[in-house]
């Protein structure tokens, strides 16, 4: 009956959203009188698998083995089911990060388990999760049909505490060869020192409203001052002003952070669709009318030029006095 | 290669959304729909492409009603080769991955090509459940797909990063933004199109395994809080005590 939390990691150590949804089971299981377990795939020291049960996890299923150093969500899929079924689980937590839409997706035809991807609240009474749909415009009740589901959990949808408690950490044999992996990896380029923009917190957004790309260093600075993720829009990525990665909107990232500062982006339905979850949304723009204003829960008409290195000061001192 | 692209019929971006039946149905009222962005754009004209290259078909497949074979002569004018609409109600994600399972194991499909999420649900899930109901490979994110003898190499996005991997067909890939350029159907396409095979398929029977009881829209945040220009500290304060972010 307990709950199963699939955690995501990178060179052996556990994604945030994989600290996310290892409180989040915690919760649930809390809820439903039983444990949450983990399911960790992938060579990590003891320490670092062990200190997940700081996140409410009592034990965690640990394969540590280089077979699952790379992600493939056909081998990870079969291995994550086996887990399921050791700990009879009836409910499996999947973060709802790249990794996580990859794999949940097949845990849930792999289990005949309802899945609801993208979840971003417990469980009501009557088991209904909340969700966003039609990018953002609303939220829909999603209630799986099946005994066991699979919840997809949305990023930041749930504020982590830390409870210093260490996770017993049993050695896992997940039944999976090498033949079981459908993709081989050839090469991986990871920017270093970035806040990867999915798991950002805070996002610092900027359009063609700063004229060029070497004008990106206040932004870049806000940003840092602000332990903030960088991003732009559409326009900008395509002229080539920013690498594509940073493009935030319908056909680029959906970003869900609890601040977003956008600079000189004018606020286009389709950059909407990509960053109308942040919990608080801040417009700077010169143009009074431009719509973002209408979504944003601060704003600033100014010239960018003149606002941003103020508030960089600003946040300078803030940080000095607090 | 054969290849098969799903295609899903959505609102139009700027659609108004609306809900009926004491908000447990979407109001397609006054409702423009278009096909998904990721299908057309990237999935659909990547597809013609590796076909233009390297031979093979395009099928495009769609579940749903009647209607919706307006959309599936887009997709033929666009540049597939032929068309199957499996005809029922999209009842959910597994239902629907199902339909189109079915049809790319019966019929031996190499690759399937999805977009990489519909604007309406933004569940991003259909590609994975097809692969595992085709006991295939699933790479998603896809920013751009090469095929050769037999194995696919792809750029895939990562948090932070990017990857190139490799996989043997057959194959689902879910498609984004730098695998295709956008094409606009032209007047031969679209006569084209009117003569192609469009096939209507039943449906199996599989079982939807989530329903949705209820929509919201979301409350109305009050409006925009201004700040003046010259008083920039005050965003700082009211960001750290209101909003509690900093």
């Amino acid at each position: 009956m307990s709950v199963l939390v699939y955690i995501d990691q990178a060179n052996g150590a556990a994604k945030k959203a994989s600290l996310e949804a290892a409180f989040y089971g915690k919760t649930l299981a809390a809820a439903k009188g039983t444990e949450a377990i983990g399911v960790y795939l992938g060579e990590a020291s003891a320490d670092e698998v062990a200190s997940l049960g700081n996140y409410g996890l009592s034990k965690v299923l640990h394969a540590n083995d280089a077979l699952f150093n790379n992600f493939d969500s056909k081998a990870f899929a079969k291995a994550v089911a086996a887990a399921a079924e050791q700990t009879g689980a009836q409910t499996v937590i999947v973060p709802f990060n790249q990794n996580g839409k990859q794999l949940a997706p097949r845990l849930s035809v792999r289990l005949q388990a309802g899945y609801v991807p993208g979840a971003n609240t417990l469980p009501n009474d009557s088991g209904e999760l909340g969700k966003s749909v039609f990018s953002g415009k609303a939220y829909a009740d999603f209630k799986v049909q099946t005994t066991k589901q699979i919840i997809g959990l949305s990023a930041n949808s749930i504020q982590v505490e830390k409870n210093g408690d260490s996770a017993d950490v049993e050695s896992f044999n997940a039944g999976v060869s090498a033949a079981d992996f459908a993709t081989t990896l050839i090469k991986k380029e990871v920017l270093e020192g970035e806040i990867p923009l999915t798991e950002a917190e805070r996002v610092v957004s900027a359009g063609r409203g700063l004229k060029g790309p070497e004008n990106w260093g206040i932004i870049e600075e806000l940003a840092k001052e602000l332990s903030a993720a960088t991003a732009c829009s559409r326009p900008v990525s395509d002229i080539g002003w920013r690498p594509h990665h940073e493009h935030v909107g319908q056909t680029g990232v959906t970003v869900k952070p609890n601040l977003y500062i956008a600079v000189g982006i004018s606020g286009a339905i389709q950059h909407l669709a990509g960053v109308n979850q942040s919990k608080v949304m801040v417009v700077i723009n010169n143009d009074p009318e431009a719509p973002f204003f209408k979504a944003a829960d601060y704003g600033i008409v100014g010239d960018a030029f003149d606002v941003v290195p103020k508030l960089i000061e600003e946040v300078k001192a803030f940080k000095a006095s607090n | 290669m054969k290849i098969l692209v799903p295609i899903s019929k959505v609102p139009d971006t700027t659609a108004k959304i609306a809900f009926t039946d004491n908000n447990t149905a979407f109001d397609t009222n006054n409702v423009q729909f278009i096909i998904n962005p990721t299908d057309e754009w990237y999935a659909l004209v990547r597809a013609i492409e590796l076909v233009e290259q390297g031979g093979g078909s395009v099928t495009v497949i769609n579940v749903g009603p009647a209607e919706n074979d307006q959309f599936i002569r887009k997709a033929l004018a666009i540049g597939a080769n032929d068309a199957v609409r499996v005809d029922a109600e999209p009842k959910d994600a597994f239902f629907t991955a199902s339909q189109i399972a079915d049809y790319a194991k019966a019929n031996g499909y190499d690759l399937v090509i999805t977009g990489k999420e519909t604007i309406d649900y933004n569940g991003a899930q259909i590609g994975a459940m097809i692969a595992e109901m085709m006991d295939a490979g699933y790479v998603a994110l896809v920013t751009s797909l090469s095929v050769d003898g037999g194995k696919a190499t792809m750029n895939r996005e990562i948090e932070g990063g990017e990857e190139v991997v490799e996989a043997s067909l057959p194959l689902v890939v879910s498609a984004q933004k730098g695998m295709a350029e956008q094409r606009i159907p032209n007047m031969r396409g679209i006569m084209q199109a009117r003569t192609k095979p469009l096939q209507v398929v039943a449906p199996n029977g599989a079982s939807p395994l989530v329903n949705i009881s209820a929509y919201h829209l979301p409350e109305d945040k009050g409006g925009c809080t201004y700040v003046d220009a010259e008083n920039v500290g005050e965003l700082v304060r009211l960001l750290h005590e209101e909003a509690k972010v900093i």
